[in-house]
């Protein structure tokens, strides 16, 4: 690990002002950067510590709206009764990630921001273009059977590694930062992007921006969401693919749905199509089945990972259905 | 540019005053600067848990953690579990059901069961938690994925933990 000068921000505002300088990262709970320090992969030198400043609070919001602060650990959002309550598929996408060690560490702010997975980004060795624009990406050619199928390019085929980040999707979350004109907010939906030619950049933040908090926008039908998680072993694996799902079902018919997919895009992949086939059809599985055939016209899978098509139907299928029982 | 700081950390009960450099983990400063060898290194990367130490009473992965941003902090090692003389009740359960053949991962998985049992008390869910046809030992399993076991002493881990949990 290359040396750095370490500082703890005592002031928002300051901190971020500092970051127009070139080579600052942020520090929060660091079980993702800390380890991409020790691959190499980021080689900073100055680490921020983000750790003091005030975000670490869950508040219940008048229209029934949940705020929760960016340092807020995974754990206690986890477990949070309002989240439980209000967002189950928040508190299940959370339980589904990592172990309860890292949970413990792990922020809000950090789950949203960590890098992909991809065994080629996390090694310095191999050509990456996420890592080292230009450089080509040995994943299309390598080894890609945990990659992404859906609005990759031919520069990257890397995936969004958050369980999170797939439930906040179906909530229509909003993303509070601090960036360098003051306080502002994104959606989640345009916070994360499709890698096209500039796969270096996760999101749409502005540099140096400091994420602050998540918004979990008033809505009923999330009471009854779930997150279902398929991976290579039980427990403490990355997603081999997983879905986000909140049902409204009424007199048989599908009044509202709502679909997100992990790990099988650069992006939480919000299954829209999907969800349009969906709402006002009938709520029986030959309908999910449409819809969910519907969002995968846009998959293009390389060689070795086109058993998450089936996959990804199948679980989406298997989600839905089991809500459908669950309210009759 | 100054790449040290100076930390003061408060482990098993003593504080400790020391300069690191920024770099060092605080499952490095453990070993290496404090003489607690039991914190074991084993993947180095959070992903085996032979790391864990309980830090402001939290199980958490002491090798993903900077010794200089827990300034002030309260870290428990294996060294500091019990108080006196003789075991924790979690050392004692472990030791009962023979929860260990090599014993490198033990120090890990005794730290994260009594985080574990904390983490019980205070109604944490994990993601079974309210999924219908749970057995405790399931419930255990998915709690305790975080330790890896490279002899494959789950069964009696898993047991151990269980009585840990019931007493």
């Amino acid at each position: 690990m290359k040396p750095f000068v370490y500082e703890r921000a005592a002031e928002p505002a300051a901190a971020v002002a500092t970051m127009a300088r070139p080579g600052r990262v942020y520090l929060a709970g660091g079980t993702n950067l800390v380890d991409l320090m020790k691959l190499g992969v980021s080689a900073p030198e100055v680490v921020v510590d983000v750790g003091d400043l005030p975000y670490r609070d869950v508040e219940t919001l008048p229209n029934g709206a949940v705020r929760a602060g960016a340092l807020v650990s995974n754990s206690d959002l986890a477990a949070h009764p309002a989240v439980r309550e209000r967002y189950p598929a928040v508190s299940l996408a959370l339980l589904s990630g990592a172990s309860g060690q890292l949970r413990n560490r792990a922020t809000l702010g950090g789950n949203l921001l960590q890098r992909t997975r991809c065994r080629y980004f996390q090694d310095v060795t191999k050509a990456c273009n996420k890592r080292e624009p230009g450089a080509g990406c040995a994943a299309i050619e390598g080894e890609h059977r945990d990659l992404a199928i859906l609005g990759a390019s031919r520069q990257c085929v890397a995936t969004n590694p958050s369980d999170l980040a797939v439930a906040l999707s179906i909530m229509d979350a909003q993303v509070e930062f601090l960036g360098p004109h003051g306080p502002d907010r994104i959606s989640v939906h345009d916070l994360y992007r499709r890698p096209g030619d500039r796969p270096d950049r996760d999101t749409n933040l502005p540099r140096g921006a400091l994420v602050t908090g998540v918004v979990l926008p008033p809505l009923p039908m999330a009471a009854g969401s779930t997150y279902r998680k398929v991976r290579d072993r039980a427990s403490f694996a990355f997603a081999a693919g997983s879905v986000a799902a909140a049902l409204d079902v009424r007199d048989g018919t599908v009044r509202d749905v709502r679909i997100a997919w992990g790990g099988v895009a650069h992006l939480p992949w919000r299954a829209w199509a999907a969800e349009r086939a969906m709402r006002g059809a009938p709520a029986t599985v030959d309908t999910f089945e449409r819809g969910a055939d519907e969002e995968l016209l846009a998959a293009r899978p390389l060689p070795d990972n086109g058993w998450k098509v089936p996959l990804l139907r199948n679980l989406t299928v298997a989600v839905l259905r089991s809500m459908t029982e669950a309210s009759w | 540019m100054r790449t040290t700081s100076d930390v003061t950390l408060h482990v098993n009960g003593r504080r400790q005053e020391l300069r690191t450099d920024n770099r060092a983990t605080l499952l490095d400063v453990l070993r290496e600067e404090l003489g607690l060898p039991g914190t074991k290194k084993g993947c180095d990367h959070g992903q085996c848990g032979a790391c864990t130490v309980l830090l402001d009473g939290r199980r958490v992965n002491s090798c993903l953690i900077l010794a200089v941003s827990v300034d002030a902090a309260a870290v428990t090692t294996v060294e500091g579990l019990n108080a006196g003389d003789g075991l924790h009740p979690v050392q004692e359960a472990f030791a009962e059901h023979d929860a260990l053949q090599c014993g490198y991962c033990t120090p890990g998985q005794v730290c994260s069961a009594v985080g574990l049992l904390d983490e019980l008390e205070q109604g944490w869910p994990s993601v079974l938690t309210g999924t219908g046809d749970v057995s405790a030992e399931d419930e255990i399993r998915e709690r305790m994925s975080g330790n890896i076991c490279r002899c494959g002493a789950y069964v009696n881990i898993v047991a151990a933990v269980a009585e840990a949990v019931g007493r």
